[in-house]
Order: C-alpha cells, then structure tokens, then sequence
C-alpha cells in the first residue's frame, strides 16, 4: 500500500515577476497547467458564445423584432453553434481530461507533454482565427464579418457562388487547425491511458473516468478525421476549381452531409462521454457507494463508442435517402439507447441504497440524470425517421440537442467544476454561491429549454431571424428568452465564485470529499510531476483501501 | 437490490399514457387556436401516419419516463443522507448480474417494438406509388421563394401552391417533384406531410392528399441563406371545381388590351432579364413568374400582403420588406413606379 505521496514544497512563487509567470504559462508543458489553459480558454469562449446566444434570444422574443438584421442574425448562430462545440465543450472536457487522468492513474504527466502543448495552442490559435474573420475576412461589402454558413455549413451554400469573400475560409481553416489539436490530444490521451499507469492498475481496476476519457478519444481520432478531410475538400473546391460539393458542375451536397455527420454526431457522444465520466466519479462519491456494475459500465461505454460510428444519417432523414436507409439509420440510433439506458440505470442504482450527501456537484449531477433522460426520450423521438420528417430542423430539435449539452454536458460540467476546485485550486468554494448558481440554472434552463420543444411542435423552424404572428409561436418565444437571462446570472454567480474563492476562499485539504480516485492523494493543488513515488494500487477505489484496511476492495471486485 | 414490484408501473405507464394522449389530443384539435402549423392537427394520409406513430412513441417514451423519473425521485429522498447520520459508510454493493440483464433486455424489447412501428410508417409513407389520378407538381426552390410547375397541365406559378382535395368522393393526391435552382431547402407544411429536402443535383419527391380545403401554411426548413426565415410557404387546397377553374386561368397568357406606359417601362428595364409575363417579350427566369400576379395573395415568397401600396414598396426598395431578397432595389421614378405598379395590377 503505497498511495501515500510526499507533498512537495510549492515552488516560490511569489517572487516572480509577471513576465517571468507569463513566460512560464506560455512554454509549460504540465498537464496540470495545460489543462487549466484549456479550462480558461473555453471560459472566455462560454460568455462570448452565451451573449451571441442572448442577442439572438432577444432577436427573437417577438415576431417581426428587428433587434438585429438577417445578415448579423445568420452570423450569430454560425458563431454560436461553432464557438459552443469546438472552442468550449471540447477545450473544457480536454482540460479536465488533462488536469485528472494522469493523476487517477497514478502518472506525472501525459505521455507526450510537448505534443500536449502544441495540441492545446493549436486549439487556441484556431478559435481566435474563427474571431479574426470579425475584422479580417472582406466580405461583400467590403468589411470584415463572421461566417454566416451555420455551424454544419451545408453545401452548395459554402460555394464561392453564395459566399463570397473570406469568411466561410476563416470557418474551414478554423476548425482545421483546432482539428489537429484535439486529434494531438486524443492521440495523447490514448497513449497516456494505455501506457502510463501506475503498478497495478489493470484497464479492468482504471477509474471509470480513465475508460470513458479512452473511449472517447477513440472517437475523437476517427471523427475528427473525415471533417478535417472534408474542409480540405471544401478549401480545393472554393480555390483549386474542384467539385466535390459543387453542384452546379456535378458535384454533391449530399456528401458533404455524410462527411460532417460522420463527424457530427460520433462528436455529441466525444461531448458526453467525458460527462459521464465526469457522473461517475461525482456521484458514487456523494453516495457513499462504489459505481453500480463497473464491467457492464464499461462495456456500454465501448458500445457506445461503436453504435456512435453508425447513426450519423439519423441528421438526414429528411435528404430523401430512400426507405432502406432511413430504416436502417432508425435501428442503429434507437439501439444507442440501450447502452445510454443502462447507463442511467446503473447510476440510479449507486445511489439506491447510499447516503446522499446535496453538495453542489451532487445537485448538478442529479439535475443532470433527470435531464439527460429527458434529451435521451426526445432523442429517441427524433430516431423515429417519420417523426423526425416533422420535428427535424424545427425549434424542437434545437431544444432536444441543447437538452443534451445544456441539460446534460454543461450541468456535469459545473459539477466536476465545483468538484475539482478544490484540487485544482487548493481553495474551498463558496457553497452558498454554488447552490445559487444550480437553482438560478435549474431554473433557467428549464424555463428555456422545456418551453423550446413546443414552438418546434407548432412547426417553427430553426435558423430564422424573425417569424410571422399568429402562428402560436409568440408566448414559447418569450418565456424561452426570459429563461436566458436566468441563466446568463447563473453563469455571473458561477464564474465569480470561482475568482472569489480563487482569491479569498477557505484552504482545501487533499481530500475534501473523502474520496476514493488516486488525485486526491495528492496535495490541492499537485506539485509538478504529481507524485513524489509512483502509488501502487490493488483496486478500482485506493483510497477507499487505504481508509478501510480492514474491509479493502480488493477482496470482492 | 431489488426492484419494485411491476404491477405498480404498469399501472403508472397506462396513467401516463392516458396523459400523454390527452395532452396530444389536446393539441391535435384542428380547429384548435394553438397554429395553424401544428404538426398534431394533420389533415393529410402522411402528415395522419407520422401522427399516429408519434402518439405511439410518445406513449412509450412517456411511460419511460414516469418510471425512471419516479426511480430518481424515491432514489434522492429516500436515500438522502439524514441529519441524524451515525457516520457510517453504507453498505457498499458492487453490482448485480441479474438487475443488468433486467434493465439491458427490457430496452431492447422496447427498441424493437418501436423499430417495427417506425418501420411500418416508413414504407408506407415513402413506398406509396403515384396513382394514374395524381396530379403532379415540380416545386423547385430558389433564394428565397418557390417555383410551382404543373407539367401535365401547362401552368407555372410562384409561391402559392394550389392542389384539389383529396377526399373519399374523389381521391386525387398531389405528387411532388422537389428540385432546387441554389442552395439546399426543404419543404414543410406541417398539417400536410414532414418535410423533404430541395437539393440542388439531387431530386426528391413526396405526396399529399388533403382531405379539406383551406389555406396551409409552412415555411422553408432548411437554411438557406439569407432570407431563409421569409421563404414562406402557402398551400390552397380547393374543392376540385374551383382547382379546375384555377388551372383554366392560370394557363392563359397575360391579357393586356393595349400596350400602356408601365408595360413599356417593364419591358425596357431590368424587370424581364427576371421575370416572366406570358405572351409578351418577358421570359426571365430568375424570379417568380408575373403572369398571374394579381391572382396571388401575397408577394415576396409570403412576406407581404399582395397590396398596390406593398408593390410599390416592394419595386422601390424590397430591403423594407425583405432584406437581403434578390430582388434588386429598381431606382425608378415616382411617376415610372406608379405606371409600372398600374401595369402589374393588370396581371391577372
């Protein structure tokens, strides 16, 4: 039993001038730095992506609003979609993927730190050139403006036939470049879960977070793939005369939809693996009890994995693909739900029986089990292909996805936040402001996403700028945006909770939830390199072996 | 662990179930206030079987969640930890092999039941041949308005779809040849069929049959570029002699007895590399075609009202009505813009 590590003395750090800090940030190569700059990078991106999601709720409280033009209103959701998915949920999962699974198995540091950090400011250069096309990309005025294609940027529409100028090239190179960064980090992250574990931690004895974050870096390499092929087919067609896409010469937009879907949709299980690993560390901890069938979890994680690679064509129902198949699109996603499923119901039954302690990453993890069943059901809806032929492209798709990013990802998210702060930080967050930040959420994403499902039932599209009155869409569209503003506060109280503790909250012990998972042997906040000698481990939950010496896992798993 | 006994959420799911169709009847009322593009208010053979299905689906996934939800709920308050906590770490349970198999069968069998249902719908939607009785329609999309083309019937239109009924008396459903001129579209109109894609190099089709007359509305729901939110559809549905007559009308030229002030001015300006009037020099093809304008409700793809004083508007600076449409702002002069506004009204 050797999973006591030696806290080693922090570094004097007071001493330094800013440059010298900022010198160090800039060229490190610790995981546990790296991780906190992708944190705070996704961050900065979450208030610029949620007050582009704000103007475009105000836009929209109305019928016939004229907050902002079409043109604006177009870019706003491009911005929004593309900001949200490449430069905040997946810098952030990263992030923490980074910060925790060297830690949870016992290593000190990524197997291949330099490519960890050209992975990370890949990431970065390519979402601070999506923002350049703002002032850099002449467009038909002359002026610089943002993308204005969508986030799935159907063709022919990104043809230099309907987008002229530079701002569709700005999008492409974008997400080109970031592209490379996360498939460095799911290369890393592969190599890192294989390959660095510390003595006796066989893949069977990993923590569940280490199998998803594996799982889901699979993923990452075999979709991110197809969609850095396709912007390069897009970049030849726009500039080198190809016509994969173009139609107008025999080219096909159909394909360009199967190239981003086979990215798209294997990219919402890359978003919410790392939520359900975030789930499955968080909630047997607040339970008091170890995860409910740890092999069958891990099992339906690698289904997943597989039955992800299958269902990409469910976005194209509406295509005309012919009824062979959208038959065959309806079985593959339907039985995603069963691995999902059991999933809920192996959480649900952690905490049947346990001591259910309401800390605020408890709060967020159980708001999320209800309402990610929820997204789950109405994801099942939509994979029913006819049904899909009314609710596909409607406001009831936008409410189901959000549903499952919202609803699921982000509240998770929050959850490893508070969790993990004080790891991170070496301080106590305030509780008090935590529990403020989940009821304002709760209430407002509720107030929002609930009510969106039923303008989409009443046959309101996505995507539109404005809408006609009198066709019952009025009073959803008000309340939806009320709820922003709900959250928009939420985030306020969230984001200076963080500063205020960072700066003035309690110290953190080593081990402030009496957990079970490696990192918290380990000083709040770890030195560098972690570990002064490797641990050694002899079940799934170390410390829970080394605080029960007479009732260690070991003898039962 | 062991779970409640099933009788109970058999009962719960037939509650629900009755809760769902309710609230679905509730919203599936036709004359009902809620929209006119409710997609529970079907009054078409495609738009009916996606609606049954959905009942069915709902059904299911409402009585998935009543017991999961319940679950959840007990769960949290009954395994709470109390204030009188004696500080002890439950009982500590790995898994069971038993409760994984119950929750893994179960779904599938779910999974399997609602497949076949899909299924079912799919064929019968997508699989259904046109009769010898159809009448066939080409809708083919532009930025940002619709073409209307009845090949067998010779007439071209824009934007307002006319279709008889389809009733027990006279069956006659609509065939739809979707094509687009630009970029992607799709074509919804709620009451009437789910949506299909216009793809540009890629022909699509789909049928309606309405089963009552009256106007149908929808929109675009595919994004498609700028004006994507004002692509508005409209279906009339007519009793088959008013269809008939509609289609008789529409096939003649444009009957102008003498060449007046605003023809000239049409013929002379950017108008007909655009637009079309039948039976004179104009057979642009770029927009709507202006044979029958006047026969229309509304002008600019359903964004306005077919008005004089939105034509005019509409001539001198399609911005106010629409911006970022095609149509270009036309710069002409107050007295040349009534001329040519009289002359459109001509086009009946």
């Amino acid at each position: 039993m050797s999973t006591e590590s030696i806290a080693w003395p922090s570094t004097a750090a007071g001493s330094r001038s800013f440059v010298e800090t900022l010198h160090e940030w800039v060229t490190t190569v610790d995981h546990k730095r790296l991780g906190i700059l992708y944190i705070i990078y996704a961050l900065v991106f979450l208030v610029i992506g949620g007050i582009e999601a704000t103007v475009i709720r105000i836009q929209l409280i109305r019928p016939h609003n004229d907050f902002v033009s079409p043109q604006v209103f177009n870019r706003l959701f491009t911005m929004h979609g593309t900001t949200m998915i490449f430069f905040v949920v997946m810098p952030v999962l990263f992030g923490f993927a980074n910060y925790l699974i060297p830690l949870m198995i016992g290593a000190r540091d990524m197997a291949f730190p330099r490519l960890n950090a050209f992975s990370f400011w890949m990431t970065a250069f390519g979402g601070l050139f999506l923002y350049f096309s703002v002032v850099g990309a002449n467009g038909l005025y002359g002026a610089g403006n943002a993308p204005d294609v969508g986030w799935f940027a159907y063709a022919p529409l990104t043809s230099q036939t309907f987008s002229l100028g530079h701002s569709t090239d700005f999008w492409t190179l974008a997400l080109l470049v970031s592209g490379f960064g996360s498939i460095g980090t799911a290369i890393n992250i592969v190599a890192t879960v294989l390959c660095m574990r510390c003595p006796g931690m066989t893949l069977a004895k990993m923590p569940l977070f280490a199998w998803l974050n594996l799982v889901m870096a699979g993923l990452v390499i075999l979709a991110v793939s197809p969609l850095t092929a396709a912007q390069i087919m897009l970049l030849v067609d726009r500039y080198l005369g190809g016509h994969f896409f173009d139609t107008q010469a025999g080219g096909s937009a159909v394909i360009w939809m199967h190239f981003f879907w086979i990215f798209g949709h294997p990219e919402v299980y890359v978003l919410v693996l790392p939520a359900f690993a975030f789930a499955s560390e968080i909630i047997p901890v607040f339970s008091r009890k170890p995860i409910f069938g740890y092999p069958v979890m891990v099992g339906a994680t690698v289904a997943i994995g597989f039955i992800s690679m299958s269902v990409w064509a469910h976005h194209m129902f509406t295509v005309g693909m012919g009824a062979a198949a959208n038959t065959f699109f309806v079985i593959s996603t339907m039985a995603i739900a069963v691995p999902t499923g059991i999933k809920i119901f192996n959480w649900l039954a952690t905490m049947w029986g346990g001591k259910i302690e309401f800390k605020t990453p408890m709060l967020f993890c159980i708001a999320f089990l209800f309402q990610f069943l929820i997204a789950g059901l109405t994801g099942v809806m939509l994979g029913a292909a006819p049904f899909d032929w009314q609710l596909g492209n409607s406001y009831f798709v936008v409410a189901h996805f959000h549903y499952v990013i919202v609803g699921g990802i982000m509240f998770t998210l929050f959850g490893a936040f508070y969790y993990w702060f004080p790891k991170m930080s070496g301080k106590m967050y305030s509780e008090t402001l935590g529990k403020l930040h989940f009821w304002l959420f709760v209430i407002g994403f509720h107030l929002t996403f609930d009510f969106m499902h039923i303008p989409g039932i009443l046959g309101m599209p996505r995507r539109i700028y404005t809408y006609e009155p009198g066709r019952g869409w009025d009073t959803w569209n008000l309340i939806v945006t009320i709820g922003v503003f709900f959250q928009a506060a939420g985030i306020l109280v969230f984001l200076g909770n963080l500063i205020w503790s960072y700066f003035r909250g309690e110290l953190a012990d080593n081990d402030p939830w009496d957990a079970w998972t490696l990192e918290w042997s380990a000083h709040s906040p770890p030195p560098a390199y972690n570990f002064a000698l490797i641990p050694t481990v002899k079940s799934r939950r170390p410390l829970w072996d080394l605080k029960h010496p007479d009732d260690p896992d070991w003898k039962y798993e | 662990m062991q779970l409640r006994g099933s009788n109970q959420w058999h009962f719960l799911g037939s509650q629900i179930l009755v809760c769902v169709c309710c609230t679905a009847a509730a919203f599936a009322d036709p004359a009902s206030p809620f929209s006119p593009t409710n997609i529970f208010a079907p009054a078409s053979t495609p738009a009916k079987s996606i609606f049954g299905l959905s009942l069915f689906v709902l059904a299911v996934t409402g009585a998935i969640f009543l017991v999961v939800f319940t679950l959840l709920l007990y769960s949290v308050v009954k395994f709470r930890k109390r204030k009188n906590d004696d500080g002890r770490e439950p009982p500590q349970v790995y898994g069971s092999n038993q409760v994984e198999l119950a929750w893994t069968v179960i779904p599938v069998l779910i999974v399997v039941a609602l497949f076949m249902a899909t299924a079912r719908v799919i064929a019968s939607v997508q699989k259904t041949a046109r009769p010898d009785n159809a009448i066939e329609v080409v809708a083919i999309g532009h930025q940002f308005w619709w073409e209307y083309r009845y090949p067998g019937l010779g007439v071209v239109t824009a934007n307002e779809l006319h279709v008889p009924v389809s009733d027990d008396n006279q069956s006659s459903p609509t065939f739809i040849k979707l094509f687009s001129a630009d970029t992607d579209h799709s074509f919804w109109i709620p009451r009437l069929a789910g949506k299909t894609d216009l793809i540009p190099n890629h022909p699509n089709s789909m049928w309606i049959d309405p089963h009552e007359a009256g106007i149908y509305l929808g929109q675009c729901a595919q994004y498609c570029g700028t004006q994507h939110a004002k692509m508005l559809l409209r279906v009339y549905v007519q009793p088959r002699a008013d269809f008939d007559r509609w289609i008789q009308e529409q096939r003649q030229p444009a009957t102008v007895s003498a060449a007046s002030q605003g023809q000239r001015i049409f013929e002379t300006t950017a108008c007909i590399n655009c637009h079309t009037v039948a039976g004179t020099v104009a057979n642009g093809r770029f927009g709507p075609d202006l044979t029958h304008l006047m026969s229309r409700d509304t002008i600019a793809a359903g964004a306005a009202k077919n008005t004089p004083e939105n034509l005019r508007q509409w001539i001198l600076n399609p911005d106010t009505i629409k911006p970022g449409s095609l149509m270009p702002a036309m710069q002409l002069s107050g007295q040349d813009l009534e001329a040519l506004t009289t002359y459109l009204e001509t086009l009946r």
